[in-house]
């Protein structure tokens, strides 16, 4: 009885203990979020002093309009909405493109017998060792040849070949029964029409795990945006908050913090809206 | 192998067409110019190259700079790798357990993963700029002459600390999804033979999550060499004095603001080697868990 009564009060500690961690934990992971989102409700001047507000103030709505139409005025002008909407389209195409791309290669390697097969299996899997870091200058020479330097295509179709979303796809379209293909012979559906009709219905949780992970990826580019535009016209956010806090003398940070909190906002929305996909896009395509 | 096929050359060439287009030019084309520009030197003007061999490499290599350079690189991925994983290990641990509320603990320990590294880096001023920062100010007002700006061990700190952040969440999912797939049935008996959770965890868990912790060290350490690179940039741009400059940086530097062709090419080159190392290090690893 006494051992059975200790042993429950231990247990009962450790889940104390357990909480405590854990919400220590939270807080540590939250705590540079809310002080952005605090400051982001306060007048330049607090923030300048070094105030570091915790509790919310009455600028809101006007950082963020100004954020929003001009940017910070001071140093780069530019409007956070043009840039929202560049990193937006960005995210988007390289989701929507490599889904697209590696679909197709994937199709094409696994239902398909044609020479040079592995050698273009092989090609496209090892562009995993070839991460843009590596090949910074000459990439950009390439594409500043091809005319696409301050271009959405540039920023885009260089990023757009997927050797993991490939792979993904080919470990998934094994695991369709060859019966279904024989059916669709059968049948007499041609390949794009079993493509169209079975492999696409079929790929959809996949698509949109892999959705969710890429447009965060597109999302959050910085080195490959900082080497192909130079134009404020297709800045995008990431890009543009830094370039805010260049000349830190006369920065807005109120501004600054307005931006960091749009900025984050969509990759944010989409990994926590989309969670479930989102962990199993994750655990797939890193196996 | 798929038994079951369809007929047809030119279709599947077609397929594949867009995906092998743009791997050949934009990263192969590319790479192929790297290594070939690697053993090329270019004058002041930019108007005669001269085929040099492996003289880049040997500069590259004598430079007591880009000896420091990697030097701060090691201690750099080595610090975030160890740093990001021991906290993600500790909180899964947590997670794991059968306790309330442990879904909103996942959730609100996940998000940093969303948040571009060059955004997290902004963050993290707010904590420890030494006059706008809570911490730095903090610091200051301790009596400790802290900024980063100036002292090269408090920025490479700093850049450490935002890197791990951001890596963490990353971490722990996949610790969590390890932790799930060890059968509670082993759990349950090392508990009943009387096992305290400590010795359960070194005896029991962590060997099982080993596949997991090798996975996930090759993955950080990529990321530290290669995804900070917007971390370092936004925060303190390599200084104060090349503190915080690891290889990548450089190698942007050179290539882009210095514009020296044949080194950073050269340095390109061997980055690529380092992430082939990666490679091959983590398919041996994939290759012995099949085994498993």
């Amino acid at each position: 009885m006494a051992t059975a009564l200790a042993a429950s009060r231990r247990r009962r500690r450790a889940t104390a203990i357990t909480h405590a961690i854990l919400i220590l934990g939270v807080i540590l992971f939250a705590l540079p979020l809310w002080i952005v989102l605090m400051g982001s409700t306060h007048d330049a001047a607090t923030i300048g002093r070094g105030e570091v507000p915790l509790l919310p103030g009455a600028h809101a709505v006007e950082n963020y309009a100004a954020a929003w139409t001009e940017g910070a005025a001071r140093t780069t002008g530019v409007p956070v909405a043009l840039m929202m909407w560049n990193s937006f389209v960005m995210a988007v195409l390289i989701a929507v493109g490599k889904i697209a791309i590696s679909l197709l290669s994937a199709y094409a390697v696994v239902f398909f017998r044609f020479p040079f097969r592995m050698a273009a299996f092989w090609a496209i899997f090892i562009t995993l060792m070839l991460p843009v870091e590596v090949r910074i200058f000459p990439t950009f020479k390439v594409v500043s040849d091809l005319g696409m330097v301050d271009t959405y295509a540039g920023l885009i179709v260089p990023l757009v070949a997927s050797a993991t979303a490939t792979l993904l796809f080919r470990q998934f379209f094994l695991t369709i029964p060859d019966e279904f293909v024989e059916a669709a012979k059968i049948d007499g559906a041609g390949p794009l029409r079993f493509f169209w009709d079975v492999v696409l219905p079929l790929s959809r949780t996949n698509m949109a795990a892999l959705f969710v992970i890429l447009f965060v990826y597109g999302w959050n580019q910085y080195l490959w945006p900082l080497l192909v535009t130079t134009s404020t016209e297709v800045e995008t956010v990431v890009i543009g908050i830094v370039k805010m806090i260049g000349s830190e003398s006369n920065t807005d940070w109120n501004i600054v913090m307005a931006t960091a909190v749009l900025a984050l906002l969509p990759p944010v929305a989409v990994v926590l809206l989309m969670q479930r996909w989102f962990v199993k896009g994750l655990t797939d395509t890193e196996k | 192998m798929k038994r079951v096929i369809f007929r047809g050359q030119a279709l599947p060439l077609l397929l594949l067409a867009p995906q092998l287009a743009v791997t050949f030019v934009f990263f192969f084309w590319p790479a192929g110019q790297a290594i070939w520009f690697s053993f090329l030197r270019q004058d002041a003007f930019g108007i005669r190259t001269q085929f040099v061999g492996f003289e880049n490499f040997a500069e590259l290599f004598a430079d007591p700079l880009y000896i420091a350079t990697i030097w701060n690189t090691v201690v750099f991925s080595v610090s975030v790798t160890a740093l990001s994983m021991g906290v993600a290990l500790l909180l899964a641990v947590l997670a794991d357990r059968q306790i309330r509320g442990a879904q909103a603990y996942r959730t609100l320990l996940i998000w940093p993963y969303a948040v571009a590294p060059a955004l997290a880096a902004v963050l993290w001023i707010f904590m420890f700029h030494p006059t706008i920062g809570l911490f730095g100010r903090m610091l200051n007002a301790a009596g400790v002459a802290w900024d980063y700006r100036l002292n090269g061990g408090q920025a490479m700190l700093v850049v450490i600390l935002a890197s791990a952040w951001k890596q963490v969440s990353y971490n722990f999912i996949f610790f969590l999804a390890g932790l799930q797939s060890i059968p509670r049935s082993v759990l349950e008996a090392a508990s009943i033979d009387g096992a305290r959770p400590a010795r359960r965890f070194w005896t029991i868990v962590f060997p099982l999550l080993s596949p997991t912790t090798f996975f996930l060290l090759v993955v950080n350490l990529t990321y530290a060499f290669f995804d900070t690179f917007g971390i370092i940039d936004a925060l303190t741009r390599g200084g104060p004095a090349k503190a915080t400059e690891t290889l990548i940086y450089r190698a942007y530097i050179d290539g882009r603001v210095n514009l020296d062709l044949g080194s950073s090419s050269a340095q390109s080159v061997v980055l690529m080697l380092a992430v082939i190392a990666l490679t091959a290090i983590q398919f041996r690893f994939i290759e012995r868990r099949v085994h498993y």
